[in-house]
């Protein structure tokens, strides 16, 4: 039987970017339908870069250029079935809809997950309430795709400076970039804390690469589009893919129906809506889908497929954001430079104080999550902090909420619940008529316990940096429903872009959703190469491991796994 | 000469939003009348008066720092982009294709009945009767806030922040392409 593509893609973010890059290169072809626009590249060679990409906050930050509209593709969100069927309705967690996803937005930060982010239970033990399991692969399995697709994105860091780095097969192929002025204080305050910041793996450019300029600190990163292309995920393994001839992307394609066979064991291809509002089908011998944690079990749930286990959509997990502000007495000018550029992983690794912190609240363990030391957003979005009337100047001019803040991020591990899910919203449609997405989701008393620990030490350190002030805040709110959550209910749902869990891995279909291959149980040519695969949300970014998980799954399909890399000695 | 407002409309929407972001000349803020905020408000509501539309300004650079002046050049809507933004802005009006999850009002509609709930003679009041006229319609005074805030520091190619006045007042260079920032102007203090 003739097929329109051996493989067809469904999202053309990081991790539809990065297997489209992968099964190119070892000759395979495959179309990519992707639902946005392309601001990225060029259809024809030698796929130039296009240049709608600005320093421009009202475009980006306030009228969502890169999509998708809430008006076209709500969401809805719940906390729990209390709420009724929806507390509210528009931009729930929404990454970008656009040629290169998530990779377009982010402020590319790449960190790897560390060798016990992979055997959790076993390392650290089960928890009442939470759905804590081992991922059927390891830290071993996954290093050599790590470090392929750090050659591959461009990631910039120091492999010398994080101590709870789980072991390298080689070193970052970029030196960091420049420390933020700001981040020179922090991280100096944390070391006298006994904390251990380092610089933050990012997949911008430091130097020339890969034929692409390094990066100028123009400071619009995060949220923003890079107009000079100094980010490598996801143009990088995009323009690869494209260039081999093997690789046909459809932009403005949305993906109505997974085609199966009639015992509904074989994924026979996709049917899509175009630009204009066509529906085609396309015949694949493999699909693949990548539109991300949270459209990817949408769609297997609006076509009833590979749910024999009742599992998709569920244990949706976030990280939980602590986020800890400091009011310093001078300019910290962070709108110079990449948005955040170190960490710190402590808050990972349980010492002494989060065991007591655990054990007093009836845990057996807490962890948190990176911490992200970064500048604050624009002066938009400022002044909208601020409230109107004779006081708005005195407080752009200080800028205690801009230019003289400094900002904790840590992004808190988020245990796996079942009771967290994406399901299909009973009344709210998108622009397609399809059932909007609905997330019911509410933090485990983990999250609420180590946040609760973790803020102080993080307003200690800004306070040891020069702060004259500090407090912190989480999203989503982890106390009552407030007056102001009232004012602006969207601030109930988490903030988090990272979106993970949905269609777990694991080896037993009754308590997974695809393999250790990333391969459907239920459709052994059905494919999951976004986050929905993770088992625990760990406390890192999602993306380099997503993109790793990509890159392995390809390179079995196609039967060329990467030889498995070794620990340095010593 | 606005595009979608009269002039006593004009007139009013510069009024509120100079009380909501007033000047102030000893701190050297501008306000919302000196920055033409009304003007960002009234390409905002007018934007399908242009072609292409007045949503999304062009890239990648403004000029200001160098490299071609492109953020004039507004981009083209596809026919989706296009729904999306005549229903925010015109509102529903009964189409189907608008209503996918029912009407929809559009910001010309609530800004017509904010300003006939503000008065006719809003301009011409004090600025205590003024306030309490805001005060007493708490969803078009935040609506208004919005677009004023984006006005005053948002990009002036929307029609606000005009001569960067907003900038300047807080010293924010705004765009910093295609020059950036040198490593030392990163880390330096």
């Amino acid at each position: 039987m003739t097929v329109d593509a051996r493989v067809v893609i469904v999202g053309s973010g990081p991790g539809g970017a990065t297997f489209a890059e992968a099964i190119t290169r070892f000759g395979w072809d495959c179309i990519m339908l992707e639902k946005g626009r392309n601001h990225l590249l060029e259809r024809e060679p030698p796929y130039a870069p296009k240049t709608v990409f600005s320093n421009d906050e009202i475009k980006f930050v306030h009228r969502h250029v890169l999509g998708p509209d809430p008006l076209l593709e709500p969401r809805t969100y719940r906390r729990d079935e209390d709420d009724g069927e929806r507390l509210l309705v528009g931009d729930v967690n929404n990454l970008p809809s656009t040629v290169g996803g998530g990779g377009v937005h982010a402020d590319s930060k790449l960190p790897r997950f560390r060798e016990e982010d992979f055997r959790l239970r076993t390392t650290y033990g089960p928890v009442e309430g939470a759905a804590v399991e081992d991922w059927p692969i390891s830290y071993d399995d996954l290093e050599p795709y790590y470090a392929e697709v750090e050659r591959s994105i461009g990631v910039a860091g120091d492999h010398t400076a994080n101590p709870f780095a789980s072991w390298r097969s080689g070193p970052y192929p970029m030196p960091p970039g420049p420390d933020m002025y700001g981040a020179t204080l922090s991280t100096a305050a944390a070391e006298r804390l006994g904390l251990h910041p380092y610089p933050a793996p990012t997949g911008a450019n430091s130097v020339p690469y890969d034929g692409r300029p390094a990066c100028n600190n123009c400071g619009f990163c995060g949220l923003y589009g890079c107009p000079i292309h100094a980010k490598g995920d996801p143009i990088a393994m995009l323009r690869r893919a494209l260039q081999t001839g093997r690789c046909q992307l459809r932009p403005e394609c949305v993906v109505t129906d997974i085609l199966v066979d009639r015992r509904r064991r074989r994924a026979t291809g996709l049917r899509y809506l175009d630009a204009a509002g066509d529906s085609h089908t396309i015949t694949a011998e493999f699909v693949v889908l990548a539109g991300g944690a949270f459209e990817t079990p949408r769609l297997l749930l609006h076509n009833g497929l590979a749910n024999s286990s009742g599992l998709v959509g569920r244990h949706l997990m976030y990280h939980v954001q602590t986020l800890s502000v400091g009011g310093f007495p001078f300019r910290l000018h962070g709108h110079r430079g990449r948005s955040v550029t170190h960490l710190h992983d402590d808050h990972l690794v349980p010492d002494r104080e989060a065991r007591r912190a655990a054990r007093e609240a009836g845990l057996p363990w807490i962890r948190g999550g990176i911490v992200e030391h970064g500048a604050a957003a624009g002066p938009v979005l400022e002044a909208k902090t601020y409230q109107p009337g004779p006081g708005h100047n005195p407080s752009m001019y200080h800028s205690d909420l801009r230019d003289r803040l400094w900002v904790f991020t840590m992004q808190g591990e988020d245990l796996p619940q079942p009771t967290n899910r994406v399901d299909l919203d009973p009344a709210i449609r998108d622009v397609w008529g399809r059932p909007a997405g609905r997330a019911t989701y509410r933090p485990h008393r983990h999250e609420v316990v180590a946040s609760a620990h973790i803020a102080p030490i993080l307003e200690r350190v800004l306070l040891g940096a020069g702060a004259e002030w500090s407090f912190s805040t989480t999203s989503p709110p982890l106390g009552p429903i407030t007056a102001l959550d009232r004012q602006n209910p969207l601030g109930l749902a988490p903030a988090s872009k990272h979106v993970m869990g949905t269609c777990r891995m694991g080896d037993d279909p009754t308590t997974s959703v695809v393999d250790a291959q990333s391969r459907f149980h239920d459709i052994e040519n059905l494919l999951c190469a976004d986050s929905a695969v993770f088992v625990t949300s760990t406390g890192y970014g999602p993306t380099l491991t997503l993109a790793a998980l990509a890159l392995r799954a390809a390179c079995l399909l196609t039967g060329n796994p990467l030889p498995r890399t070794n620990r340095p000695a010593g | 000469m606005p595009v979608f407002f009269t002039d006593a409309e004009y007139a009013a929407v510069a009024a509120a939003c100079e009380r909501l972001l007033p000047a102030d000349p000893e701190l050297g803020a501008p306000g919302a009348t000196r920055a033409g905020v009304a003007d960002y408000i009234d390409q905002l509501l007018g934007a399908f008066a242009f072609d292409p539309p007045r949503i999304w300004a062009g890239g990648p650079f403004s000029g200001r720092w160098g490299g071609e002046a492109r953020f004039g050049a507004f981009l083209e809507l596809s026919p989706l982009e296009e729904l999306a933004w005549r229903t925010r802005i015109e509102g529903s009006r009964g189409l189907p294709e608008r209503e996918i999850n029912g009407p929809v009002v559009g910001l010309q509609e609530r800004y017509r009945a904010g300003l006939r709930a503000l008065g006719a003679d809003f301009a011409a009041c004090d600025g205590p009767e003024q306030d309490a006229r805001l005060d007493a319609v708490p969803e078009f005074k935040a609506l208004l806030y919005e677009h004023a805030c984006e006005g005053l520091y948002g990009d002036p190619v929307y029609g606000g922040n005009r001569d960067q006045v907003g900038w300047r007042f807080i010293g924010f260079p705004g765009d910093a392409q295609p020059r950036g920032y040198t490593d030392a102007e990163v880390y330096r203090p």
